[in-house]
């Protein structure tokens, strides 16, 4: 059995010894490099550009400026393309711009023998811009009259509303408490280890070869076609191993450039490599909402109404977009579905970097909103924030009020029960609650959230999968799906070896996606693919072995149904020690004998069309030195209910480094930005802070093992979840700890001095 | 890929102090610590470089027969922390360094570069203002040396000549003899972050009374600074939370901290008050003194 051990990653070896092969590791002779000339203005126009100079330059073989790109306007957003014209992502985007939208936008590109060379070139383009006032915030952005960023837009991206369990404003006056709050969320980064990179050449006159650090090869090639205005066929994108994504690979961002390079220059291999400061502007980041809150409870304990209105930042372009603040508003429905709630969300452009999908796609934001007033409800109506919680939130049987889809499996009120335990909360509250405040106090905080496990019903949802038995009874598998460090070529492995009954060992992975070759998926995102994939692997592996045991049948002259495959042996259904036949020789024979031989092979694309919600908490306990406006974390415990735990060890290290993010985002990271000009103070890894291996405590892991009867396995999303509740928690322990409520990330000393002094505690 | 137009490697001070009479653009490089995160910016200033990395003359730390501690510049910050001598005399300057970057940035940047970097934040400036610290200057007009506490001109401006180099810094045996400190660096994070306020006190007590005190902070002022008037107020007086809570006040007029994106003033004077309470206190206690 394969599932549910921690057994060793397919790519453990390849990754410790440095040998797998990451984009930049590819090399081909005469590879050309690239880099773009970035605007040094938020907002205007460039009115002349001369590139003589540079492309005078010796060493440089090209440049190429707005006026040199196709006309066809991209989406950049990794979806699955829409048939429904409503639901496009909004092509805003060329390749190069005349229009400059925020610091750093893409205006000239130079392809030379190597960067030095291009860095020198870079300074010699003249440039002449009009500069317009940046929009750097919402209100500058809505203001009347303000400038449209994208014509015609009136700087609205995209709005939406739902509303679920009646009139809230009859829930509203209904209730025995009213709370109403605003709510801040910051820009935060992905911070993946592997910059993006992508190089593009030609090996004929016609196909477009694509090797990029992405996270949707296939999504990839569409978009690469529609922005050059090419039939998709003829590009062809490959995915190596990838140092990490979070989202901002989700993303279509270098392969259209690296496309166009190459065919204008004759098929010679150009790369683009970004630096990290580069990458910190110019490629996607989270978005930052703005959060008006107003809830509902009664004394008995009963939450009755949320009421939510976001606004959305997008920056400069649209990628994700609306979508992302879209998402958000459902997960409210599958924590608290017994509440009446109202959604509005509008997405809104600025001049700022662009944001596009991040680790659990507005959920953080939209979490943290909704958990700062669930406890100032849960205070003002004088019970403990946890039963408060449990009594509310979703239970097995429960279903979404607006989709009507019931949830199969649902362990949250286990996980909630089961982190107050891990914390000790009661012991502990009711040491606390006998302290005097000195200037280090102690609080506790809790916070939940609800996700979900892939796209459906908003975007289809496809995944391929085929298997071919080898001539030595090991098995090949080719997924669409993509590994990008989640490990998810392991747990692909896990399931065909645990559906056909082979040895985990005998399982090979391939593990690079080329869209020429790969099957069909739309990639890593949504923590979609060990739910999603499952359902396709289960089922070419339920072929594949039915086959086998129709063959071994033949070989054996038993009849297949009465035969199974247990640890790679063929062996009697009611009596398993009865060993008939090896899958080895079944292969052999499969391939070889003249008479009944025939390939055994199986290939499934299966659509899902089920989406399992997927619960969790976060209980933390803090130390806050008033003084000196900082935060510790003395405890904290992440408690998820993921359905059946795939891989013990792998699905730790998702919580662990997810909870580590949410730390990160709760209490250090934001990208800064000059509110005069635009510019990003921040974009690079001493002024963006990112917590070190010091600064985050030890993460507590649990799981509460529910079984998911929508998934090959019994499994639901874990990749992105463990990420959403620590910024509440944590706020919400600094409430409790100091009395004083913060309303914004992320919660730094600077911050937490003045709310401190705000508040008189300074 | 960094952008140098010419470099050369220098195996003594005077081959340095020719190196650097002969190009007026050059720069020294020793750990590169700071220099290749300026080349990586591309600022072209930082094209011509004199690499003094391997100079043996310069990397040496030991105490002369009248008790006196030299530290060799190019002394790399975690030879410095680890060494014995070091951590037996003046073990403030060993706790500052051990909080600078992480170990592979300790393992390059060296206590010299960190001085003649001349930045607000170098951890290793205020232990060594608050121990009376001297620098030894050589260059084509002979040999100078002055206190640490006037090498500090502005950001990133010290008191060296074109043709320069600092070639030792020098504790005096009655600048550590009977005193006990403390640094504490306050920082966005716990390691591998530059200090928002860094601050080093250094006492004397004797019978209750603190006879001496030698505060110096970080990021406190354009340079790196000592608590003068602090110091003269509370020199003498009897060691209570008193005295700390005045200490706390007194500091706010010795120093001058700027709003910056990175931090506005009213916080950054919110921590100055609060770490001369705290670091004192601890100064005090690790000195002996009982605070009522």
């Amino acid at each position: 059995m394969a599932i549910g051990r921690s057994v060793k990653r397919v790519d453990a070896v390849a990754k410790v010894t440095g040998r797998a092969r990451y984009t930049d590791d590819f090399f081909i002779p005469g590879m050309l490099a690239a880099r773009y000339l970035r605007s040094t203005i938020a907002h205007g126009r460039v009115k002349k550009i001369d590139t003589r100079r540079a492309a005078s330059l010796p060493g440089v073989e090209a440049v190429f400026t707005y006026e040199d790109v196709p006309r066809n306007k991209f989406a950049t957003a990794g979806h699955p393309y829409s048939l429904d014209a409503a639901h496009k992502d909004v092509a805003d985007r060329l390749l190069l711009t005349r229009h400059v939208r925020y610091w750093g936008d893409e205006i000239a590109v130079a392809v030379a023998e190597n960067d030095l060379i291009l860095q020198e070139a870079l300074k010699l383009i003249e440039i002449e811009y009009e500069a317009y006032e940046p929009l750097v915030t919402l209100e500058a952005s809505l203001a009347k009259g303000a400038r449209e960023i994208h014509v015609g837009s009136k700087n609205v991206i995209g709005e939406s509303h739902y509303a679920v369990g009646g009139k809230i404003q009859d829930a509203l006056a209904g209730a025995d408490v009213v709370l109403e709050g605003r709510y801040q969320t910051q820009i935060c980064q992905h911070c993946h280890i592997e910059n993006h990179i992508a190089y593009a050449y030609m090996d004929d006159l016609e196909h477009i070869v694509v090797v990029s650090s992405t996270q949707i090869p296939h999504i990839a090639r569409r978009i690469v076609g529609e922005a050059l205005g090419l039939p998709w066929g003829r590009i062809r994108v490959i995915k190596p191993y990838i140092g990490g994504g979070f989202g901002a690979k989700q993303d279509v961002i270098l392969e259209p450039m690296v496309a166009f390079l190459t065919m204008k220059l004759g098929g010679r291999p150009v790369k683009i490599d970004l630096s990290r400061e580069e990458c910190m502007i110019a490629t996607r980041t989270r978005h930052p909402f703005e959060v008006k809150m107003r809830a509902g409870a009664n004394k008995d304990g009963t939450l009755v109404a949320l009421d939510m209105d976001v606004l959305s930042n997008t920056g400069a372009y649209a990628s994700h977009g609306h979508s992302v603040a879209g998402a958000a508003g459902a997960k409210a429905r599958s924590l608290y579905p017994r509440a009446a709630m109202r959604y509005h969300a509008r997405t809104v452009y600025t001049n700022l970097p662009t944001a596009g999908a991040m680790r659990a796609y507005g959920a953080p934001q939209l979490e943290f909103a909704l958990d700062c007033i669930i406890e100032e409800a849960a205070r003002k109506i004088g019970m403990d924030p946890v039963e408060f919680r449990i009594k509310n939130v979703a239970r097995q049987g429960d279903a979404d009020p607006l989709s009507g889809e019931r949830f199969e499996s649902c362990g949250l009120v286990e996980c909630l029960q089961r982190g107050k335990q891990l914390i000790r909360w009661d012991e502990k509250r009711a040491a606390l609650a006998k302290r005097r405040p000195g200037p280090v106090r102690r609080g506790l905080g809790v916070a939940c959230f609800s996700y979900a496990s892939g796209t459906y019903p908003v975007c289809m949802e496809i995944a391929g999968a085929r298997m071919i038995l080898n001539q030595d009874g090991s098995l090949h598998v080719q997924v669409g799906a993509t590994e990008i460090g989640q490990g998810l070529d392991t747990i692909v492995a896990q399931m065909a070896a645990e559906t056909i009954g082979i040895p985990f060992e005998d399982v090979h992975v391939v593990s690079t996606q080329d869209t020429d070759v790969a099957p069909f998926d739309t990639g890593a995102y949504a923590s979609r693919q060990a739910y999603v994939t499952s359902n396709a692997v289960f089922r070419a592996a339920r072929e594949l072995k039915a086959r086998i045991l129709e063959h071994a049948g033949r070989v054996s002259g038993i009849l297949g149904g009465e035969l199974d495959i247990l640890d790679g042996a063929i062996v009697h259904r009611g009596d398993a020690s009865r060993k008939v036949v090896s899958l080895r020789e079944v292969a052999l024979d499969a391939y070889y004998d003249k008479q009944r031989g025939g390939q055994l092979t199986a290939e499934v694309s299966h659509k899902t069309c089920t989406n399992a919600p997927t619960f969790g908490c976060t209980f933390v306990e803090v130390e806050v030195d008033v003084p000196l406006c900082k935060v510790q974390i003395k405890e904290i415990y992440n408690v998820h209910d993921s359905g059946v735990i795939l891989h013990p060890a792998m699905a730790r290290g998702q919580v662990q480094g997810g909870a580590a993010m949410g730390i990160a985002a709760g209490l250090y990271e934001e990208m800064l930005i000059d509110p005069k000009t635009g510019r990003i103070y921040n974009n690079n890894f001493l002024d963006y802070k990112i917590p070190t291996v010091v600064d985050v405590p030890d993460i507590g892991c649990e799981f509460i093992e529910t079984y998911e009867p929508t998934s090959g396995y019994g499994n639901k999303a874990l990749g992105e979840p463990p990420i959403i509740s620590p910024p509440p928690a944590i706020r919400n322990a600094i409430w409790d700890a100091t009395g004083v409520q913060i309303n914004e990330l992320p919660m730094t000393p600077h911050r937490l001095y003045r709310y401190f002094k705000e508040a008189g505690l300074l | 890929m960094f952008n140098f137009k010419s470099y050369v490697k220098a195996d003594s001070i005077q081959e340095a102090i020719g190196f650097l009479e002969r190009d007026p653009e050059a720069h020294l490089i020793a750990g590169g610590t700071d220099v290749l995160v300026k080349l990586h910016k591309a600022k072209g200033q930082f094209s011509h470089l004199i690499d003094i990395h391997d100079i043996a003359e310069l990397n040496f730390i030991t105490r002369n027969d009248e008790g006196d501690l030299i530290i060799g510049p190019l002394s790399c910050f975690t030879s410095v922390a680890e060494s014995t001598l070091i951590r037996k005399y003046i073990p403030i300057l060993s706790e500052a360094i051990l909080t600078i970057g992480g170990p592979q940035v300790r393992n390059m940047a060296t206590i010299g570069g960190n001085l003649c970097n001349g930045v607000p934040s170098a951890d290793s400036a205020t232990p060594l203002m608050a121990l009376n610290a001297v620098v030894s200057i050589e260059g084509s007009h002979g040999l100078r040396q002055m206190p640490l506490e006037d090498f500090f001109l502005g950001p990133s401006r010290v008191a060296l000549e074109h043709h320069e180099i600092l070639t030792a810094i020098t504790v005096t045996r009655d600048n550590y003899t009977g005193y006990c400190g403390h640094f504490f660096k306050y920082a966005m994070r716990n390691a591998m972050d530059i200090a928002t306020i860094g601050c080093s006190a250094l006492c004397k007590v004797e019978d209750d009374i603190l006879t001496d005190l030698r505060l110096a902070y970080g990021v406190a002022a354009p340079v790196p600074i000592r608590c003068k008037s602090t110091e003269d107020n509370v020199r003498g007086r009897r060691i209570s939370s008193e005295l700390l809570d005045d200490i706390g006040q007194a500091v706010i007029n010795d120093v001058r901290p700027r709003t910056s994106w990175r931090a506005a003033r009213d916080f950054r004077l919110q921590i100055i008050a609060t770490l001369a309470h705290r670091v004192v206190k601890q100064a005090i206690m690790n000195a002996g003194g009982t605070i009522q």
